[in-house]
């Protein structure tokens, strides 16, 4: 892509070893707003390596976006974040204040947020609002802001950017908006990159675009990335690990090939099957009954018993702890044993 | 929700669609509006020249994006846009210029289930209210007898008869789309106009009222439009669907034909920019066919074909004259086979001038 070599140079941060680019354990998220405490998240382990593709794959109040937050420090008083360990690319993050925890935004992680038109500022340039990035983090002046910003908009596949460098958030359609994000997102090369459903509000076109970027961005600056979406399409294409949330738990994680083709927890079989395909027009598709719990009030024993086919006494009341089930993979149900046999044979 | 519905031996699914009784007709459809300042004026053109038939128990599907005036074409079917040119038909009846008693024909034989199941429910109006509201506004029946219905739409819908005294934010979404589902069909209408009706959905519920759609169109035989930018579900549940770009349908026909052989560059270009639901397909995203641009506005459509700035097969005749709809031609029965056609009956139209160059490529390009 055009620019690049001016691009690298901009990179100041030592090169780490293999650290990973994101180390979470037992990290739970509990509102406390509003008189009762809701667990939104309950002592979820993610990994993601440098260079790794990694979807968090769940529905509306799993706490997938709660996740992505919490980890960013983006929270308010009435957010309590619990973690037994939180490291973006072997920086505890916990120990930081919250000015060292701001110049890590941005610099080392970074977000990508879904609904772009609200997360651009909407009287302020597109040249300035990345800019900014750079006179922040780098010191920069104007001129030099400015022109870093002509660059990564050509980065991110703007059409004459150093014409749009000047244009309001307005002016842009979503899918350029959304690209214009991942610019910010992408500015100051952090080695984690969070992506919060970027595609969601999209076109299949555009979206293809945005996942095009992300994986090439991703094999030339080999960042992590963590991708939240609730779009199995999605998760099929670019996913190299995955790991599937419910109720503010992760109920199966993996590697993607894996998991997709024989997954050993009854809610991802039900996901997967519950997509439109090819090969069952016009026939009912397999539903899974029910609506996902509100985090206020999960059901006792496996938080997805209500709505399980393979439900058992035991699911009612023991909540089955996510374990290892096969090399490089684990799941939360009394009986993925089962589930993965019935699929093997 | 019962899962397993007898099916019904009704004469009416037996016979091909093209002989059922023709429901609702567009014909030439035109919606212009007008923005900008009043001194300087710009035309938006959002719907120019669509014509569709819907008969009874039939699926159509229309896809496209965002932008593409799916949207406009679905409040004019249901007469909450009036159309600037063209004919709608309802059971025979011009309803675009007529009296307002005709028009009220089609604004109770034609429904409209909304996008968000949040908006589109009175959050103080009770459950019981909001599906007698469509009866109480055609005064169809007593007070007694509403209620009865509204017990058996809910029955219908998969929810329990009790539940008519609660209100909207007492259900989850998935539930709500069914009390909108259950209003839409209080007056027995002969169309549901499904505006993205499950987009808005969790995956896991989403294919619930997928389901539910089939099931009450299978019982009431009602003829449903669904519109939606996600090409799998459209696929899943559509019997024809038409492709829509910049306001114009680009191309149509029966699902299988437009999915299996897509004739049209732009819906070539569509499907394969949409990921599969299949692991196997990985990587089929990388050899997609990449359109140049973003889509033009319809504010300032291109002249002749409005695909034509970002077509790789676009020639001057395509940026001069407006291709009509029209059926791809074989040369011969071999060169059908070559293309994916079948011999007779292709059942598919498509508007463009290089239909048979973009069917051949695709063959070849496997």
């Amino acid at each position: 892509m055009a620019g690049e070599d001016g691009f690298v140079d901009i990179r100041e941060t030592t090169a780490v070893g293999e650290v990973a680019a994101l180390r979470v354990r037992d990290l739970s998220v509990t509102f406390t707003g509003g008189g009762r405490e809701v667990r939104a998240v309950r002592g979820i382990d993610l990994d993601v390596a440098k260079g790794e593709f990694v979807a968090l794959l769940g529905e509306s109040g799993s706490g997938k976006s709660v996740t992505a937050r919490a980890i960013m420090g983006l929270t308010d008083e009435f957010t309590r974040v619990d973690a037994a360990e939180l490291r973006v690319s072997g920086v505890d993050i916990q120990a930081l204040g919250e000015n060292e925890r701001r110049m890590m935004r941005g610099e080392r992680m970074s977000l990508v947020l879904q609904d772009a038109l609200s997360a651009l500022n909407p009287v302020m340039t597109i040249g300035n609002q990345i800019g900014e990035l750079f006179r922040v983090h780098r010191g920069s002046t104007r001129k030099q802001a400015r022109a870093s910003a002509v660059e990564l908009l050509g980065l991110v596949g703007i059409p004459a950017p150093s014409k749009r460098v000047d244009d309001y958030p307005h002016q842009f359609s979503g899918g350029m908006r959304q690209r214009i994000l991942i610019a910010m997102a992408i500015a100051l090369e952090p080695e984690m990159l969070i992506a919060d459903e970027p595609t969601t509000a999209l076109d299949v076109t555009v979206q293809a675009q945005i996942l095009d970027l992300l994986g090439s961005l991703r094999d030339q600056l080999g960042m992590g990335i963590l991708l939240i979406t609730h779009d199995l399409g999605v998760v099929m294409e670019v996913a190299d690990r995955l790991a599937v949330m419910y109720a503010g738990r992760i109920v199966e994680r993996g590697d993607a090939d894996t998991v997709l083709d024989h997954p050993a927890h009854p809610y991802t079989e039900a996901l997967l099957r519950s997509v439109p395909e090819a090969g069952i027009r016009g026939r009912d598709l397999m539903t899974i009954p029910g609506s996902p719990p509100s985090p206020a009030q999960t059901p006792p024993g496996c938080s997805f018993n209500p709505r399980c086919h393979m439900a058992i006494d035991i699911c009612r009341t023991v909540r089955p702890p996510l374990v290892d089930v096969a090399e490089g993979r684990a799941s939360a149900c009394h009986r993925s044993e089962e589930l993965l046999h019935a699929l093997v044979s | 929700m019962p899962s397993s519905v007898e099916p019904v031996l009704d004469p009416l699914f037996s016979t091909p669609i093209t002989e059922r009784k023709l429901v609702l007709e567009a014909r030439d459809l035109r919606r212009t509006f007008t923005s900008g300042s009043r001194l300087n004026p710009t035309k938006v053109s959002a719907v120019d020249g669509v014509s569709l038939q819907l008969h009874a128990g039939e699926t159509l599907g229309i896809v496209g994006e965002s932008g593409c005036g799916k949207s406009t074409l679905a409040r004019m079917l249901v007469g909450l846009e009036r159309p600037d040119g063209g004919t709608l038909t309802y059971h025979g009846t011009d309803v675009t210029r007529a009296r307002r008693s005709d028009r009220r024909l089609l604004r109770t034989g034609v429904q409209m289930i909304f996008q968000d199941p949040y908006t589109s429910l009175d959050p103080r109006m009770s459950v019981g209210d909001i599906i007698a509201e469509p009866m109480a506004a055609t005064r169809s029946a007593s007070p007694a007898a509403r209620r009865e219905r509204v017990a058996e739409l809910l029955g219908l819908v998969g929810l329990a008869p009790d539940m008519m005294s609660r209100y909207p934010h007492q259900f989850s979404g998935g539930q709500r789309q069914r009390i909108g589902i259950a209003r839409a069909l209080a007056l027995d209408p002969d169309v549901l106009v499904c505006d993205e009706a499950v987009s808005a959905l969790d995956v896991s519920v989403q294919a619930q009222v997928i389901n539910l759609l089939g099931e009450l169109q299978r019982r009431l035989g009602v003829a449903i439009m669904f519109i939606a930018h996600d090409l799998s579900v459209v696929r899943h549940i559509a019997d024809n669907v038409a492709v829509m770009y910049l306001g114009r349908i680009a191309e149509q026909g029966d699902t299988d034909t437009v999915y299996g052989s897509p004739a049209h560059p732009y819906t070539q270009a569509l499907l394969s920019a949409t990921p599969s639901h299949s692991r196997a397909d990985r990587g089929k995203l990388a050899r997609r066919r990449i359109l140049s641009g973003e889509p033009p506005s319809p504010v300032n459509p291109p002249t002749g074909c409005r695909f034509n700035p970002r077509c790789w097969l676009a020639t001057d005749e395509c940026r001069t004259t407006q291709p009509p709809l029209r059926e791809v031609a074989a040369t011969s029965a071999t060169a059908a086979a070559d293309l994916g056609l079948r011999p007779v009956g292709e059942s598919r139209v498509v508007a463009c001038h290089h239909a048979e160059k973009a069917l051949q490529e695709a063959a070849l390009a496997g």
